[in-house]
């Protein structure tokens, strides 16, 4: 195992953003800032019924109102021969049967199927005259009983979502060992049970969705402004599945994004929508989501229900887990929806421990609700609920302290094939405990939880000890699981004649720090200032065919492509150097900028090799081509194992049920750090996100007529500042083995382990009083309830 | 249709006829193409279009243009000096990563000026969290953009 050394000295300084000017003085360009000339307005009409038949719709009135070009319904897009959203995952079954795959049509085929689905564009001269004419068109629903909840979906007598998809089953897939698992059951000294819900989540970036198209009929080409992830995928989807137009006649740009969370990897409706229409009434048509919109049509994350067993001997070592999910994928299959509750979830249920037999299915439901695809962390939150959840639990029975069980099962020794799949390259799990233990001031707790009972309140501590997989992915072993998409990534090094670089990478940034980060891995390597290197992303007419910013893959993937490209470039530098040190190029080093005869003080520094490439007066023109451009392709040989230990610590008054988060510590193993105050802040984030789920959001369907019940920031609880603790973080590195800089990434991390730490730290805090079990969120209500032995299921 | 409104946007004097309907927003953003000022929510609930109206903070997406006549407004956009240099305030978010995707950024700063203004220059941490929740960040978990207040509070002292 070859750790790659940690590189230059760029590499692992906090260098204050490049990105941050523009936006702290209102520089900023997102997608609704664009403005064309002749730029119309599109509004969408969604369904207000969770479920309905369309037995009519009358445009004329619609059509009349001021300011209308044009009002188009799901017979326009029929009538075009538009294909429906496609889903990039199929799963295959238990029986090794394809899943259920009904139609998504973008725009309603006489049948909408939950809040929100898209009815008809209206598009008009301004906003306000779109949204003042969708209130004039007639729409006649005849509307049918729909069901929301995944549980009631797969019960016989259901209401029906697709008639392609009976009793609302997408799939039932498994993974793992059964008769294993079953036979470590068989022999096991004590079984701890469980039931739990992983809440559904809104994940409301902060700007909205908004795509706007343009098409330009002199070259028959069309441009999309989208508030997106990864604008190739976006493209690739768009074209080939849905719209059939020829991928080299459209270009995407993603500019700057506001927040993603995984709700703007996937192609929508509407980007498809302006896209078409854009041509249909020869104007730019520019689309952007209010808010509630938003909490309607972007996909939603989470929504488990699970029962889970874990098998112990009689010192808590783990023999053997059984897990049962029920997910819910919402209405229709979103671009990943299909491969989050699977393969980003049962792969990840063996955690950092070495349990032997683990056996996994999952029940996937069609109901009457929003789709549900791909939140920070995806898969992997869910995973590390169950497994911390019930691990806590666990060591409650066994009468074991709750770090103690942990690192009785913990992987020491690596790499370590998991029974569910995933080869572990690498890990240090026993120091991030002891780190994060100390971070806490574990030892201190229990003369804080003394004091806090002499004011009558109950302190609990709660451990999450997760892993996630990221990086994604070797794209043989995903296209072996079903994957209908590539997942390596792409970047070019522009190396210009005076020695600054411009770099494309195939990734995107929308908050992440893309533009400070892959400038500090380029200025290292190549020995120039971070200003010398500016980075470029989002447009799929700059940069090569990349696949985007999602499951914390960026510098892990689009990082490892950059350095690929940047061997090609030193490789070839040294090439020009030789022939101008007149020395041979194996004699030819490269360092700190310069490239030097082995052994001499003869040099020629980077800038002067960058000159020569592109005035090659002086140059080997007969052996090689001028100019130093170089891009590369990066398919990953193993996904990375980010891992870490949260503790939380609460303060709970029994009297009213308020949790109060007092202390949270985080230590993570994301490998080498390129920039510890942009990783810092990606752990905050991550962290508000998943005390987020623990204490305050929920998304909340009404169960009979399938409207949705916390649709504004006045019913769904976002996190505000008052609402969270200060965070102390702190990192231990194992660097990755198997990428040039060793990293992990760090995006998800947060969301993914602090939700069951929280959660453990309350059922610890009020253990004493009889609490074994909670469920998210920790309203006061509802922690108020199990104090008082009462249901705490409530709406 | 239409309706004059003439207001004072970063010094400069603008009239228009426009929709009556026209929320101070849509004046900013799409009149005047001062596209820093953002709309998140359009329910007064996340912050992302605050701007000063006569140097108090006002969410901007839930007010009528003609309700402004002759009105200051100061938008993101005007907070910067005459050479670009940052306001305290917008360097504080810089130094300490106060901003990730930089779409609540510029309703955050302004809020955070605002606070400094009411409040002064030491701010607690509790006063800045409580004094924030008007604004909302998915990005920072507020653990930095806290760090920023508390520090562009004391750098702005003086100016």
């Amino acid at each position: 195992m070859n750790a790659p050394e940690k590189a230059q000295s760029a590499i692992g300084a906090s260098v204050r953003r490049k990105e941050d000017y523009r936006f702290l003085t209102g520089g900023g360009k997102y997608t609704d800032d664009v403005t064309l000339p002749g730029q119309s307005y599109a509004y969408f009409v969604r369904s207000p019924h969770a479920h309905a038949k369309i037995l009519k719709i009358n445009k004329s009135a619609a059509l009349k109102a001021p300011g209308v070009i044009a009002v188009y319904t799901g017979d326009d897009t029929a009538a075009d021969k538009m294909g429906g959203l496609p889903c990039g995952w199929l799963i295959k079954d238990v029986k090794g049967e394809p899943m259920k795959e009904p139609p998504h049509p973008p725009l309603a085929q006489g049948k909408v199927r939950h809040v929100g689905d898209q009815v008809a564009v209206i598009i008009a001269e301004t906003y306000n005259q779109a949204k003042d004419a969708a209130e004039l068109l007639e729409v006649d629903y005849d509307v049918l009983p729909a069901v929301v909840d995944a549980v009631e979906a797969l019960k016989p007598g259901a209401p029906q979502v697709h008639d392609g998809a009976p009793n609302n089953r997408c799939y039932l897939w498994s993974l793992g060992d059964k008769a294993a698992t079953d036979a470590a059951f068989a022999k096991a000294h004590h079984v701890t049970k469980i039931d739990i819900t992983n809440n559904r989540l809104i994940p409301n970036a902060i700007e909205p969705r908004a795509a706007l198209a343009h098409y330009n009929r002199a070259d028959e080409s069309y441009t999309l402004y989208v508030a997106n992830q990864n604008p190739h995928v976006e493209r690739l989807l768009m074209t080939a599945f849905v719209l059939g137009l020829p991928e080299h006649k459209v270009r995407v740009i993603a500019p700057d994004v506001g927040g993603g969370f995984g709700s703007k990897i996937f192609l929508y409706a509407e980007d498809v929508i302006v896209t078409w229409a854009s041509k249909k009434v020869n104007r730019p048509v520019k689309w952007t989501a209010d808010r509630s919109e938003a909490f309607l049509s972007d996909a939603h994350g989470r929504d488990h229900h699970t029962h889970a067993e874990l098998a112990m001997d009689k010192d808590g070592k783990f023999l053997g887990l059984r897990v049962k999910t029920i997910a819910n994928l919402g209405a229709y299959l979103s671009t990943f929806g299909s491969s989050v509750p699977t393969y980003l979830y049962g792969t990840l249920l063996a955690g950092q421990y070495t349990t032997p037999a683990i056996y996994v299915e999952v029940d996937a439901a069609f109901t009457n609700t929003t789709p549900v695809d791909a939140y920070r962390g995806a898969g992997r939150p869910e995973a590390t609920y169950v497994l911390e959840r019930i691990v806590s639990q666990a060591a409650r029975e066994m009468n074991l302290d709750q770090a103690e069980i942990r690192r009785r099962n913990f992987i020491t020794a690596f790499p370590y094939q998991t029974p569910v799949a995933l080869m572990y390259d690498i890990g240090d799990y026993k120091s991030c405990l002891d780190k994060a233990q100390k971070l806490a001031d574990v030892a201190g707790f229990p003369a804080r939880r003394a004091e806090a009972e002499k004011r009558g309140k109950k302190r609990g501590l709660g451990y999450s000890t997760y892993i996630e997989a990221c990086g994604l992915a070797p794209s043989n072993i995903a296209g072996a699981l079903g994957a209908r998409a590539g997942l390596f990534e792409a970047g070019e090094i522009r190396v210009h004649p005076t020695g600054s670089v411009t770099v494309f990478t195939g990734s995107h940034s929308h908050g992440q720090g893309h533009e400070t980060t892959f400038a500090q891995v380029v200025a290292a390597r190549l020995g120039i200032p971070v200003e010398s290197v500016d980075v470029v992303h989002g447009d799929t007419g700059r940069m090569p065919f990349g696949m985007g910013t999602y499951g914390s893959r960026s510098i892990a993937v689009g990082g490892a492509a950059i350095m690929k490209a940047l061997d090609k470039i030193e490789a070839k530098g040294k090439k020009i150097a030789a022939h101008l040190l007149e020395a041979a190029e194996s004699d030819i080093e490269f360092k700190d900028g310069k490239f030097t005869v082995a052994g001499t003080d003869k040099s020629v520094p980077f800038g002067g090799v960058a000159f020569s490439a592109y005035v090659p007066h002086n140059y080997p023109l007969d052996k090689l081509e001028p100019g130093l451009n170089e891009t590369a392709f990066y398919d990953p040989g193993n996904f990375t194992y980010p891992a870490g230990t949260h503790i939380a610590e609460v303060e709970v008054d029994p009297e009213t049920g308020v949790v109060q988060i007092v202390n949270f510590s985080a230590v993570d193993d994301f490998g080498n750090i390129i920039n510890p105050m942009i990783v810092e802040g990606q752990v905050h984030g991550g962290l508000a996100q998943g005390i987020g789920q623990a204490m305050l959001e929920n998304c909340v369907y009404d169960q009979e007529t399938g409207q949705l019940l916390t649709g504004s920031y006045m019913d769904y609880a976002m996190p505000r500042a008052a609402d969270l603790p200060s965070f102390k973080v702190d990192t231990h590195v194992t660097p990755c083995t198997h990428n040039p800089l060793g990293v992990k990434g760090c995006g998800e991390a947060g969301a993914i382990g602090s939700p069951p730490a929280v959660v453990n730290a309350v059922i610890d805090a009020l253990a004493p009083l009889g609490v074994k079990h909670l469920e998210m969120p920790l309203t006061p209500e509802r922690v108020w309830r199990a104090i008082q032995g009462k249901p705490t299921k409530v709406a | 249709m239409g309706t004059s409104v003439s207001l004072i946007i970063n010094g400069k004097t603008v009239t228009a006829n426009i929709d009556p309907r026209m929320l101070l927003v849509q004046f900013i953003r799409e009149h005047m193409q001062l596209t820093g000022t953002h709309i998140g929510c359009d329910t007064a609930q996340c912050g992302a279009c605050t701007v000063f109206v006569n140097g108090n903070a006002v969410k901007s997406c839930s007010a009528l243009a003609v309700q402004f006549e002759g009105a200051q407004i100061t938008t993101i956009e005007g907070i910067a000096g005459a050479n670009g240099e940052m306001h305290p305030m917008q360097a504080a978010f810089k130094e300490c990563h106060g901003l990730q995707c930089g779409f609540c950024t510029p309703g955050m700063v302004m809020s955070a000026i605002d606070l400094v203004k009411r409040h002064g220059n030491s701010l607690s941490e509790q006063a800045i969290r409580e004094g924030l929740d008007g604004n909302i960040c998915r990005c920072t978990g507020y653990h930095n953009i806290v760090k920023a207040v508390q520090q562009g509070a004391a750098n702005m002292k003086g100016v």
